[in-house]
C-alpha cells in the first residue's frame, strides 16, 4: 500500500485559496482603476462655493 | 510506523472533510445562470440610457449589479435549503449536497450584498446603490421569505426582482428615472410567469413535493395552461408596443413581431393540450416553449441593444 502525500482534498483547498486570492487581486485592480478614472475626471473636486462655505 | 498505519492515519485526518467545498461550490451559490441574465439586462439598460458612461465605470456598475444579484441568490439558497433538499431540480445545489453549510451561504450572501451596494453607490451614484439594495431586499424578503411559500402568485410578483436589473443599469448611467427602463422592466416582469409555469408543467411533482404553492399545485395544470396563454398574449402586446417607444426601432419591431408570433403559437399549443398528450411525448411542447422563452428574452434585449448601439450612427430607433 503506497502512501499518498497529496490527498485530493489538498488540491481542492489549493484551488479554493487560489480562487480567493485571485478574487481579492481582481478587487484591488478594480478599485484602483475606478479611483484613477474618478480622480482624472475630477469627480472628487470640491466645488468653489463649497470651499467658500468651508 | 508502517505504510498501512500512516495511510490509516491520513484517512482519519481527512475524514469529515471529504465534502469540503471547492471554490466552484461557493460560486454556484451565486446562481451563475441567473447572474448571466442580470448581467445582460443590466448592460442593455446601461447602454440604452441616453448618456455616455466611462467604460471602467460601466464595467464596475455591471459587475456590482451582478454581485448583488449573486448575493441575493446565495441568500435565497440559505433560506430555501429545506425545500431544495426535496426538489429534484435543486438537490445538487451546494447546500443540499452537503458541500456548503447554511451559515456559510448566509454570511457570503450578506457580505456580498453589503459590498455590492456600497461599491455600486461609490462607482456610480447613491440612487443606483439604494435601488440595488431594494432589489436584494425584494428578492430575499418579499419573494423568497414571504410570497414563494404563501401564494400561487409568487412567480408573478416575485418576478419583479429579476426585472429590476435594466432599471438599475439605467439609473447607474443617468442617476435618474425614466419611462424606458420601466418598459424593459415590464418585458422581463411579464415574461417571467409563462417561463416558470412552463417549467412547472414539465417538472411535475417537484413543487408539489416541496409544498411550494405553484399555480400547477393550487389551481391545477389546466388553469396553468390557460394562464400561460393569457400572460403570453399580454406580453406580446407589451413587447410589440414597446417597438414604438424610444428603446424600439425597426430592428426591435422585426424581432418582436417574429418572436411574439412564435411565442403565442407555443402558448396556444400548450393551452390546447391535455395531460395525456403531454405525457405521451414527454412534455415536448412545454419543453420547447421553455427553451424558446430563453431565446425570446435574449433576442428582445439584444434588439434593444442593437438599436441603442446604432443610434449614434443615425441607424437605430425611428429617427
Amino acid at each position: 500500500m503506497s502512501l499518498r502525500k497529496e490527498h485530493e482534498l489538498h488540491g481542492r483547498r489549493y484551488g479554493r485559496n487560489l480562487g480567493v486570492g485571485l478574487t481579492l487581486a481582481a478587487f484591488i485592480v478594480i478599485v484602483f482603476s475606478l479611483t484613477i478614472v474618478k480622480v482624472s475626471r475630477g469627480d472628487f473636486q470640491v466645488v468653489p462655493s463649497e470651499q467658500v462655505q468651508n | 510506523m508502517t505504510d498501512a498505519s500512516i495511510n490509516a492515519s491520513t484517512q482519519s485526518q481527512t475524514q469529515g472533510y471529504e465534502d469540503e467545498a471547492s471554490f466552484g461550490d461557493y460560486f454556484a451559490l451565486l446562481k451563475p445562470r441567473v447572474m448571466s441574465l442580470v448581467v445582460f439586462t443590466a448592460f442593455v439598460g446601461l447602454v440604452a440610457a441616453p448618456v455616455s458612461v466611462h467604460p471602467v465605470v460601466g464595467f464596475c456598475a455591471i459587475l456590482f449589479i451582478a454581485i448583488g444579484g449573486g448575493a441575493s441568490g446565495a441568500l435565497n439558497m440559505w433560506w430555501d435549503a429545506d425545500i431544495d433538499r426535496i426538489m429534484k431540480r435543486t438537490k445538487g445545489r451546494p447546500i443540499p449536497s452537503g458541500k456548503v453549510q447554511e451559515g456559510e451561504a448566509l454570511s457570503l450572501g450578506l457580505a456580498l450584498s453589503g459590498m455590492s451596494v456600497i461599491m455600486l453607490a461609490l462607482a456610480t451614484n447613491l440612487f443606483a446603490g439604494l435601488f440595488l439594495a431594494f432589489t436584494i431586499f425584494f428578492y430575499v424578503v418579499i419573494y423568497s421569505m414571504w410570497l414563494k411559500r404563501s401564494t400561487p402568485q409568487n412567480i408573478v410578483i416575485g418576478g419583479a426582482a429579476g426585472a429590476f436589473p435594466p432599471v438599475i443599469g439605467w439609473i447607474a448611467a443617468t442617476g435618474s428615472m425614466a419611462v424606458e427602463p420601466w418598459l424593459m422592466f415590464a418585458l422581463v416582469f411579464m415574461w417571467t410567469p409563462p417561463h416558470f409555469w412552463a417549467l412547472a408543467l414539465f417538472m411535475r411533482s417537484d413543487y408539489d413535493d416541496a409544498g411550494v404553492p405553484m399555480l400547477t399545485v393550487t389551481h391545477g395544470r389546466r388553469a396553468t395552461r390557460v394562464h400561460i396563454l393569457i400572460y403570453t398574449a399580454l406580453l406580446a402586446l407589451l413587447a410589440v408596443g414597446a417597438s414604438f417607444s424610444d428603446i424600439g426601432g425597426p430592428i426591435y419591431l422585426t424581432v418582436a413581431v417574429v418572436l411574439n408570433a412564435m411565442f403565442l403559437h407555443g402558448a396556444w399549443k400548450i393551452s390546447r393540450r391535455n395531460e395525456d398528450d403531454s405525457e405521451a411525448d414527454n412534455f415536448k411542447v412545454e419543453r420547447s416553449f421553455f427553451k424558446l422563452s430563453l431565446l425570446y428574452l435574449f433576442l428582445h434585449f439584444g434588439a434593444i441593444l442593437a438599436e441603442a448601439v446604432l443610434k449614434p450612427y443615425g441607424l437605430g430607433g425611428w429617427s
